[in-house]
């Protein structure tokens, strides 16, 4: 599995997401906000976490409108991987290669802490790791993780089966508590929570694990 | 030539940051307000000739995310 991880002025899990792809088995090349293409042959794209660009205008707007962006989306429309986590998530929704916006937390807090997350789906290559069903710690850490669409995009999203993740207990007023949601295509993936800050034992947990794998394992098979 | 942009949360989405002013209006004694929305003015400095539908594609591609926001130009 060959991985690329953009970094934007202002990212901070950018290097935490490129250990947690070398750790299941990935190359990973780190990608220039300016750069306009993509290292060659790179199967995932990693859209980090941070506050790209401070969170000016609105998060993740001004890193949607960067250089790379065009070669993400010309990735993503040949059919590539696309993994977008918290201020990715963000990104991918300013993009419009994820449908709906993150609003501010519904308590107006910035909350830092482990949640539980619901695997909605097992079909995706992210979530094959897991069973329906499953529940899994994950941290989150965010102020505008608060998943917004209007009714007939929730629908569709349910109807398609494109809710990857759902929190357990709504921490930020997302609608139908949707954590993570899947493209049409079910391999570009965002979501506010971070997998890749469970992906090591030392980090108190390891429900992450599980993504990093099993996209490697479908990858490198592919 | 400068152009007015105003953004506002659409309507039907919650606004929890005027949510919390309206509270704390009602807490510093101000009775009465029923509703506060919270936007953002952005002023533009643009050069003489410069269309309104030009400062509207500026809206579309960044200025306002129209999946959640409504916008307004003042051209003056």
């Amino acid at each position: 599995m060959k991985a690329a991880v953009i970094v934007f002025p202002g990212s901070n899990c950018d290097r935490d997401l490129a250990v947690a792809f070398r750790a299941a088995g990935a190359d990973v090349e780190m990608v220039w906000h300016k750069d306009t293409d993509l290292p060659a042959d790179v199967d995932i794209v990693g859209v980090p976490g941070g506050f790209s660009f401070g969170d000016y205008l609105r998060c993740g707007a001004i890193a949607a409108n960067a250089p790379v962006i065009g070669a993400l989306k010309r990735h993503a429309e040949r059919g590539g991987y696309v993994l977008g986590v918290c201020n990715g998530f963000q990104v991918l929704t300013e993009t419009g290669l994820l449908p709906g916006a993150l609003l501010r937390n519904a308590g107006l807090k910035y909350i830092c802490k482990t949640v539980g997350l619901r695997v909605e789906t097992s079909q995706s290559a992210y979530t094959e790791g897991y069973n329906a069903g499953d529940v899994i710690d994950i941290p989150i850490a965010h102020h505008d993780g608060n998943y917004f669409a209007d009714a007939d995009t929730l629908d569709a999203l349910e109807g398609e089966d494109r809710i990857a993740f759902r929190y357990t207990d709504n921490p930020n007023g997302s609608q139908r508590d949707i954590a993570g949601i899947l493209s049409p295509n079910r391999r570009v993936l965002g979501l506010m929570p971070h997998p890749e800050r469970a992906a090591d034992a030392g980090h108190g947990g390891t429900d992450g694990q599980a993504l990093f794998r099993a996209l490697a394992g479908q990858l490198t098979s592919a | 030539m400068k152009a007015t942009v105003h953004v506002m949360l659409k309507n039907g989405v919650l606004d929890p940051q005027g949510e919390a002013v309206r509270h704390a209006l009602g807490a510093s004694g101000f009775d009465g307000v029923k509703g506060v929305r919270q936007g953002k003015v952005i002023e533009l400095d643009l050069a003489d000739g410069t269309t309104e539908a030009q400062v509207a594609e500026m809206c579309e591609k960044l200025l306002a995310n129209t999946v959640i926001e409504s916008y307004r130009i003042d051209m003056s």
